[in-house]
């Protein structure tokens, strides 16, 4: 029987160490809404979500109610809609229609971000994928709560550098339209290499055209909870620091095993993945950067922080799957820069450089994420920086994503506040010099050699 | 046999124990366990219960197991179904 010292375990973590599930998210195929009519198709998409998602929050609210184990978030992640919509849009403002119905959607069942404004283009685009990836200016612009996502390469396809070129513009654009705001659009759009079908987190969750008409995917954290563990064996060598991340991966991948066994049962919709991420918010003692600190390095950035996160992911990723048989998504570490007060802070002082970042993004679950750069930054580079990113996913055959806020009229060390979950960050310097010609060639990267599996 | 875990942390004072065991009496809820320390003058219980066939929701019991404490004693009570103690502590 369970004693007195577990169940303090337990609660202290919920307690103080900011033991949480981060989101139930729920999986919706828009597949069957596909029609001609632009109004029908509307009308179909509204009444799939609000039917489907129309009990999702009480019973995320129930659960925590009865384990005691809050739920942070309640998300929805659908079809993407360059596919779903692709037959009824003839231009990007027809998409834009579909997003504000989304919006409302969304708003109507009370989930707090919506994911699926996608598109799949890794080896090419439609004409409705180019409409789709056109519309997301305007459609994040015109829209509170839909999050879009644009899939540009992979390990098995290569790198549509023309989609790349065009999220270079696209993203500048959204920062413009949004620039009253801080250029907040950006914050809910971004750019993958090998996105995951099942990712819950936001804002690159979608639901991929291989998952089941409705599913359920739940994403746990708890930055909090590893750092406190790592405290007790301060100075002990790298055994002990793996097995006690390991441990502890494992103990927050059972909970949210438990809410997800609870939450599908009570909803009548399938268990998809659980998605075990460290993924720290802006509030004290819910960092990763804390806890590649703890391991020893003086702040994130430093020499030996690519080691210290590459241990990190590898050991969240190990102890996770020891918990739960259908551990999927992302999976490992998050780096997100605004949302860390850590990596704020290591930002801050100098410590942590878009150079160094990219080189974390080798070894933690996804890539350069919430960065604020300069508002002038050109689009070229921007493309530039996301060519990069896609191009360590696509050879180490792992998820790799660009989520960029170029500040509109904000320069080198000015402050950006996007508020709640998405945090601040100070704008840091890019590699002034240019890449053009090199973004500006036409087709795409082809495929790598270890993609030859056949 | 469905169980839960009621834990109370407080300042320790007259009458906790009383309050907790007189609500579960009056929804006839049984009492399997009981344990107890105080550190620090705080009041530490951990207490197990059979919630096989409660007469209220079991979200009901939580929630005013949880007033009981805050208005009535001055402590923390929490009533949590015991699954998510032995999934996190038990391979």
């Amino acid at each position: 029987m369970i004693n007195f010292s577990e169940v303090a375990e337990t609660n202290a973590m919920i307690d103080r160490e900011n033991l949480d599930v981060r989101t139930i998210t729920m999986g919706i195929s828009l597949l069957d809404c596909a029609d001609d009519d632009l109004s029908k198709l509307r009308t179909k998409i509204y009444d799939k979500i609000t039917t489907s998602a129309c009990n999702l929050v009480r019973t995320g609210e129930e659960i925590t109610r009865e384990y005691g184990i809050p739920i942070v978030n309640k998300r929805i992640s659908i079809t993407p809609i360059a596919i779903a919509g692709g037959s009824a849009c003839r231009c990007s403002d027809d998409f834009v229609s579909i997003a504000k119905t989304l919006d409302r959607a969304a708003k109507e069942v009370g989930v707090n971000f919506l994911g699926g404004y996608s598109a799949l283009v890794s080896k090419g685009m439609t004409e409705a994928d180019r409409m789709l990836i056109e519309s997301i200016p305007d459609a994040l612009a015109r829209t509170d709560v839909v999050c879009a996502s644009v899939n540009v390469g992979s390990t098995k396809t290569g790198i549509d550098m023309d989609a790349v070129r065009l999220m270079g513009s696209v993203i500048k654009r959204t920062a413009e339209r949004t620039a009253d705001r801080d250029s907040f659009g950006c914050a809910k759009l971004v750019v993958f290499c090998n996105a995951p079908d099942d990712n819950p987190f936001m804002a690159g969750a979608f639901h991929g055209v291989t998952e089941a008409d409705r599913i359920l995917n739940i994403g746990v954290s708890g930055p909090g909870v590893v750092k406190r563990a790592l405290e007790k064996v301060h100075g002990e060598d790298f055994e002990v620091l793996c097995e006690t991340v390991k441990k502890t991966a494992f103990k927050v991948t059972r909970v949210g095993q438990l809410v997800a066994r609870e939450a599908s049962r009570r909803l009548g919709v399938p268990f998809g993945i659980i998605d075990l991420s460290l993924a720290p918010t802006p509030a004290v003692g819910d960092s990763v950067a804390d806890i590649l600190c703890e391991m020893g390095l003086e702040s994130a950035g430093a020499p030996g922080t690519t080691a210290a996160l590459a241990l990190l992911n590898d050991q969240v990723k190990k102890g996770g799957v020891m918990a739960s048989s259908y551990v999927g998504g992302l999976s490992g570490a998050f780096i997100p820069v605004s949302e860390d007060r850590g990596m704020i802070h290591a930002a801050e002082i100098g410590a942590l450089t878009l150079e160094k970042l990219e080189a974390m993004t080798c070894v933690c679950s996804v890539g350069l994420d919430m960065i604020a750069i300069p508002g002038d930054t050109k689009e070229t580079t921007i493309a530039g920086i996301i060519a990069d990113e896609m191009a360590i996913g696509m050879v180490n055959q792992k998820t790799t994503a660009v989520r960029l806020i170029p500040v509109i009229g904000k320069g080198v060390g000015e402050m950006v506040d996007f508020g709640g979950l998405l945090g601040y960050a100070p704008i840091i310097p890019v590699n002034r010099f240019g890449c053009d010609e090199f973004v500006n060639r036409r087709g795409r990267i082809p495929a790598p050699i270890h993609s030859f599996k056949n | 046999m469905k169980r839960a875990i009621i834990t109370v942390v407080g300042k320790d004072t007259i009458g906790i124990i009383a309050a907790v065991c007189t609500y579960l009496a009056e929804n006839r809820i049984n009492i399997l366990d009981i344990s107890q320390t105080i550190v620090d003058g705080y009041f530490n219980m951990m207490m197990i219960i059979d919630v096989t066939e409660p007469e209220k929701p079991f979200g009901v019991i939580a929630d005013e197991l949880s007033r009981i404490g805050e208005e009535k004693i001055g402590v923390q009570i929490r009533c949590q179904k015991e699954e998510i103690f032995d999934l996190m502590h038990r391979v």
